[in-house]
């Protein structure tokens, strides 16, 4: 376990200081922030000491470095718009992004589980076939495609919820949450079931393979000869079985629905850090875009590895630090 | 299980029999939808082909579009009454049918383009992988797992942040998040059929090692090369679309299908639906379209699934 833990912790360093190398090398090297920075009637004086003050005249390595030392205090540099420190900025943004992330979430398990139960249960009639289309169509419509359906139906057409922004805010342990005001909700509504649609569909399949497994089991069949009830079988002793599986796999999930709320962040106009990357990235605010790639990155290993290590835990049959 | 080794042992060294080809697709057409599926996939290529042949103007032939004619709503005739635009026009007077298919061009150039160097490139380090194991091995193995555990949005966001706009750049992007997953499927492949008795005989016949690695192996893994490609083909031009539409993805002198409704979304609330409408059925019925024949195709030639 040690031995295992020493290895992906120093192999998530590596791949983090490679990351950072590249996105570093990748922004400020090759898309040089001079020009942005400077008026373009600049004089060649003025444009050499502008160049000399930003360190830019220092070889690479040593311009890496600097960054390099920056980011491990958390100093990112200011981004060129909001002028602030490029990590506040983001984590500014980070409480909006994690309540839609959260949403999202809540929505595909009470949805995603009961949904996959009954599909699982009846997976030859015409609800299982139905549940099962609508899932196929979850994971293969693009995010940005739904979103633009909902608005259309539900704020053009319809007109019964807004089709952007957060509405009102109320702060709880300090923190801004919309979901406790009303007009808050129903600017969360739209684009947390857009969020929730592929996590929806991953729950449904999940939920109906394990169902279908655990029913061919002995358990099942002793449950049902004492004379339980079905929904007692399914709903107590199958739950048990296909909970874990499921709620891990989800959990997995989790970094893949901030990632993914860049897009709908976008379409709601949802003022996360995801649509904040994206503005960044149409004006060239690089502190800002390379903070964001560095903390998203340093997130997913960091999942990765709590869920590797969790594994171990959960299912002893996992053998860490074995190679293949 | 056991009838698919006995048969791949018969016809060793892999060349599919004509008939086995005519019966998986007998089996194809008996599914309904998914003929359905690949018929209008076909149209859709085709009229991606054809479009400048098709189309009643070249929306981006400065000539052939007038200003006066921006936003119509669709049926209407043009300003000069010789087009009647049936899907509407955009804010610069285009005809947005034209426009479509012009976009189904690039969208599916895109994503086939992208798929099947992605394709090459999996195959050959998947394939390399598994026949020299080891050490190898398991670096590449771990380059792979560690990029399947970043999702493709973000691997893609990454590089294009750091490259920026152009068709080049999408593609690489495509073909980086994709290559991952067909040297996974590519190697577990290949070490299932290796341990195969057509490749002990090849063995015995001395032959070399690339020769049994390419033309005995590898075409015994084009079943699911097929069925992986055509599904991921769908995957790429959804990610190429969403790509495109967040403004990262293809440049404004290629419009896409994805940057059709980027472009469209400003007018949404305004009522023009329309203008990003369209784009976004078109985009569905493609992806829908190649997903269902993926669907069937696994079906049809996955042998484990065969009773």
């Amino acid at each position: 376990m040690l031995a295992f833990l020493i290895r992906r912790i120093s192999q998530s360093a590596v791949v983090l200081l490679v990351m950072s190398l590249l996105v570093f090398v990748g922004v400020f090297y090759i898309g040089n922030p001079i020009d942005i920075l400077i008026a373009p009637d600049a004089t060649p004086a003025e444009y050499a000491r502008a160049v000399h003050e930003l360190g830019l005249d220092k070889p690479l390595w040593e311009q890496y470095t600097i960054f390099l030392k920056g980011a491990l205090h958390g100093d990112f540099g200011n981004s060129f718009v909001y002028n602030e420190p490029a990590l506040k900025v983001i984590l500014d943004r980070l409480p909006a992004t994690l309540e839609l992330a959260f949403t999202a979430m809540f929505i595909a398990v009470i949805f995603g589980i009961p949904l996959g139960m009954v599909a699982g249960m009846k997976a030859n009639n015409w609800i299982g076939r139905n549940i099962m289309r609508f899932s196929i169509l979850g994971f293969s419509l693009p995010t940005f495609w739904v979103g633009l359906m909902l608005i259309i139906i539900f704020s053009v057409q319809l007109n019964w919820l807004p089709s952007g922004g957060r509405g009102e805010t109320v702060m709880l342990l300090g923190i801004p949450v919309s979901f406790l005001t009303l007009s808050g909700l129903a600017h969360l509504i739209l684009p947390a079931t857009n969020l929730a649609l592929f996590k929806t569909s991953l729950a449904i399949r999940l939920t109906r393979a394990g169902v279908q497994e655990n029913m061919q089991m002995d358990y099942v069949k002793f449950a049902r000869a004492k004379g339980l009830s079905e929904t007692r079988v399914i709903g107590l002793h199958v739950m048990k079985n296909i909970m874990i599986p499921v709620i891990t796999v989800l959990g997995m999930e989790f970094g893949s629905l901030i990632a993914f709320a860049v897009v709908t962040e976008t379409i709601f106009a949802w003022p996360g850090m995801g649509k904040l990357v994206i503005d960044s990235i149409g004006v060239l605010d690089r502190p800002i875009i390379v903070a964001y790639l560095l903390i998203t990155v340093t997130m997913f290993i960091i999942i990765n590895l709590v869920v590797d290590i969790l594994y171990s835990i959960l299912d002893p049959r996992v053998r860490l630090g074995q190679e293949r | 299980m056991s009838e698919h080794t006995t048969e791949a042992v018969v016809q060793a060294p892999a060349v599919q029999d004509e008939s086995l080809i005519l019966e998986a697709v007998k089996e194809f057409f008996e599914n309904r939808v998914a003929a359905v599926g690949l018929v209008i996939f076909i149209i859709m290529i085709g009229v991606a082909l054809f479009a400048p042949y098709i189309t009643p103007q070249n929306p981006y032939d400065l000539m052939s579009i007038d200003i006066m004619d921006g936003k119509l709503a669709p049926g209407s005739k043009s300003f000069d009454g010789s087009v009647t635009y049936w899907l509407g026009t955009d804010s610069q007077g285009r005809d947005m049918f034209s426009s479509i298919l012009y976009g189904l061009r690039i969208s599916l150039g895109v994503g086939v383009v992208s798929t099947i160097i992605a394709l090459v490139i999996g195959a050959v380090i998947g394939l390399w992988a598994a026949f020299v194991g080891g050490k190898t091995d398991s670096v590449i193995m771990r380059i792979v797992d560690l990029q399947l555990s970043f999702p493709a949005i973000l691997v893609a966001l990454i590089l294009l942040a750091i490259l920026g706009k152009g068709v080049d750049k999408i593609i690489l992007a495509l073909i980086l998040v994709q290559w991952a997953y067909y040297a996974r499927a590519i190697r577990s492949n290949v070490i299932v059929e290796r341990s195969k008795e057509y490749v002990e005989a090849a063995k015995c016949l001395a032959l070399p090692q690339r020769r049994i690695m390419f033309s005995h192996v590898l075409p015994n893994c084009t079943p699911e090369l097929i069925v992986i490609s055509t599904v991921k083909v769908a995957s790429a031009i959804a990610l190429e679309a969403t790509l495109s539409f967040l403004g990262l993805g293809m440049p404004i002198t290629e419009p896409s299908l994805g940057l059709l409704i980027s472009n469209g979304f400003k007018y949404l609330q305004s009522g023009y639906y329309w203008i990003s409408f369209y784009p976004g059925v078109a985009l569905l019925i493609l992806i829908v379209s190649i997903n269902l024949v993926g669907d069937r195709l696994r079906d049809v030639l996955n042998p484990r699934l065969k009773r």
